[in-house]
């Protein structure tokens, strides 16, 4: 007899579950890559608020949440999409008009607070920052950090390296552990258990997945537990680091999933122009996210034929010679 | 003499500064152009990688972004986040390390700014933030900057120092605790700045064809010594053929 794993779960239930008011949240992928689009969307739809969001360079994803209204607060290194918005067009506004809070720090600084938040220790330490702002300015003031005992009194320390001149290392600055409530990836690869197979890039998810106290996995292809354990080296996260396996196909969508697909420019350009204008972003909301049911209504919205052209080609992983501009 | 736009001749002077048998750190834009430039040109032992881990990726494509799935075809190694940076600093690695970002704001030492315009709490204009370019520039030996010669750009004090550059002058990223040095050049749509060896501020070394050290001076918040400037050699006819033709074919950057 075969017993279906409990951690199997549609979309909507694993965000019911686990995404909460006022989580701690964070989202893997970087930019135009393997953010956990579908997630982000099933997020917006069940209409999430004050989530605090951490995230090192997610472009998409961090400017969708932010755009539905979704985040308070965001600690971040990076909030670009590449050549289709140097900086993310929502989050820019949103910043600018205060309705979110944001800590910054360095794109290593968010990896290695993602790794100690795995690792189960307090910080790590790095040179990185030394002498810049990233030091001297705080987002957070003191009160909202004692207020929430989900983040350190201190955004970072700077020290003496503990074992003196070793390394002909004098300064370092500490960086606390992230344990966000939860993290939510995209991945290739997974099975029902949890186990997870990325391919092309890890960027830090393995880190973020690692570090959280509830774990979502949005795979392309559910595999059967015989075939990820026949091919071992290539996965990166067992099974008992999750807790919701979501069988979701072009789950990474605008984004691009390596060997699956590319990125679609066309979404970019669009999202662009939406983002630009409230009146016409709060259109593309209704339309495209509220306005569909989940995400396979939100591709049919998208059509079979735009999908299609964005299929990646087997010898390279991408979509060869598409239309980028 | 080549016929060239104001970008190619951009690409190409950062792309000279980049020596065989470097280890070359790029971001997205301008930055990934010059590197394969240099890799096409003079600099064929040289290695591509990336902040987000890809390392010698062929790019047959040109990437659109640090994470675009172009770089991740055919790499020496496909890794993440936590080793590409430790390459930087690596005691082996890290020497050999070329760096390359762009800012906002760009002071007399060579600090910049890619965070806020205005008060960091009440911005005027708030940009991406540091990405990896605080990390770069706080561990590498030889960095180059992109920038456009405005006078709202190089400024006297930045709105915020993201990334160190070297600091207050002399000695200061000693002070700091900082290993790594300051930027090497800034490559502009006008000139190319260097430092000072002593006092670490910056300096013109060459000036675009056309452009007069005076009009670059005009497009600066403070002066800058313009004493040992000279006009910068103009691309070459082989270097445009090759940056058209084997960089960037499908015009997406430049």
């Amino acid at each position: 007899m075969t017993v279906k794993s409990e951690k199997l779960m549609a979309l909507s239930s694993a965000i019911e579950t686990f995404v909460t008011d006022g989580c701690h949240l964070s989202i893997g992928g970087f930019t135009v890559n393997r953010n956990p689009m579908g997630a982000v969307y099933e997020i917006i739809r069940q209409g999430r608020k004050k989530i605090h969001l951490y995230a090192h360079s997610n472009g998409q994803g961090v400017d969708e949440l932010v755009g539905a209204g979704c985040v308070e607060k965001i600690e971040i290194a990076y909030a670009g999409n590449g050549r289709f918005a140097p900086t993310c067009i929502r989050f820019k506004r949103a910043v600018q008009n205060r309705s979110i809070l944001v800590e910054d720090y360095s794109n290593y600084q968010m990896t290695l607070r993602f790794q100690a938040g795995a690792m189960g220790i307090p910080f790590l330490p790095t040179r990185s920052s030394l002498g810049t702002d990233i030091i001297n300015k705080w987002g957070f003031s003191k009160k909202i950090r004692q207020e929430d005992p989900r983040i350190p009194d201190e955004k970072l320390i700077v020290g003496e390296n503990p074992f003196k001149g070793w390394t002909d290392t004098k300064a370092l600055v500490f960086v606390p552990a992230i344990n966000p409530d939860v993290t939510i990836i995209h991945v290739q690869q997974a099975d029902e258990h949890g186990t997870a197979r990325i391919q092309g890039l890890t960027m830090a998810d393995v880190e973020q997945a690692k570090a959280a106290k509830h774990l979502i996995v949005t795979c392309e292809e559910l595999v059967s537990s015989d075939e990820m354990k026949s091919k071992p080296d290539t996965n990166q996260i067992p099974h008992f680091c999750v807790d919701a396996v979501v069988h979701l196909p072009w789950g990474a969508y605008p984004t691009a999933c390596y060997n699956n697909y590319d990125y679609d420019p066309i979404f970019f350009n669009d999202y662009k122009i939406f983002a630009s204008d409230d009146t016409l972003y709060q259109n593309y909301l209704d339309k495209f996210i509220h306005g569909t049911k989940n995400h396979q209504e939100f591709l049919d919205l998208i059509g079979g034929k735009r999908l299609q052209n964005i299929k990646a080609d087997p010898r390279t992983g991408y979509a060869i010679n598409l239309d980028r501009k | 003499m080549a016929d060239y736009t104001l970008r190619e001749l951009m690409t190409i002077a950062a792309a000279r500064e980049i020596p065989d048998g470097a280890i070359t750190f790029c971001g997205t834009g301008i930055s990934m152009v010059a590197a394969m430039a240099a890799k096409h040109i003079h600099a064929p032992n040289s290695t591509i990688f990336f902040e987000t881990g890809a390392i010698d990726s062929l790019l047959e494509e040109l990437p659109l972004a640090v994470a675009d799935p172009r770089v991740m075809y055919y790499t020496a190694v496909n890794g993440a986040l936590t080793d590409a940076f430790a390459y930087m600093q690596n005691r082996k690695t890290g020497k050999q390390v070329v760096g390359i970002m762009g800012a906002a704001q760009i002071d007399c030492f060579g600090n910049l700014n890619s965070t806020v315009i205005g008060d960091y709490h009440e911005p005027k204009v708030r940009f991406s933030g540091s990405g990896g370019a605080c990390d770069v520039a706080s561990f590498v030996d030889h960095s180059l900057i992109f920038m456009q010669h405005e006078k709202r750009k190089f400024v006297n004090k930045v709105d915020y120092l993201t990334s160190p550059g070297w600091l207050d002058g002399a000695g200061g990223r000693e002070r700091a605790g900082l290993t790594g040095k300051g930027p090497s050049k800034v490559i502009t749509n006008m000139a190319i700045m260097g430092f000072d060896e002593t006092s670490k501020r910056m300096v013109l070394d060459y000036y675009y064809p056309g452009i007069t050290p005076e009009k670059i001076l005009e497009n600066m918040e403070f002066a800058v010594d313009i004493s040992k400037a000279k006009e910068l050699q103009p691309p070459t006819n082989n270097e445009i053929r090759i940056l058209r033709e084997k960089c960037d074919p499908q015009g997406l950057i430049l």
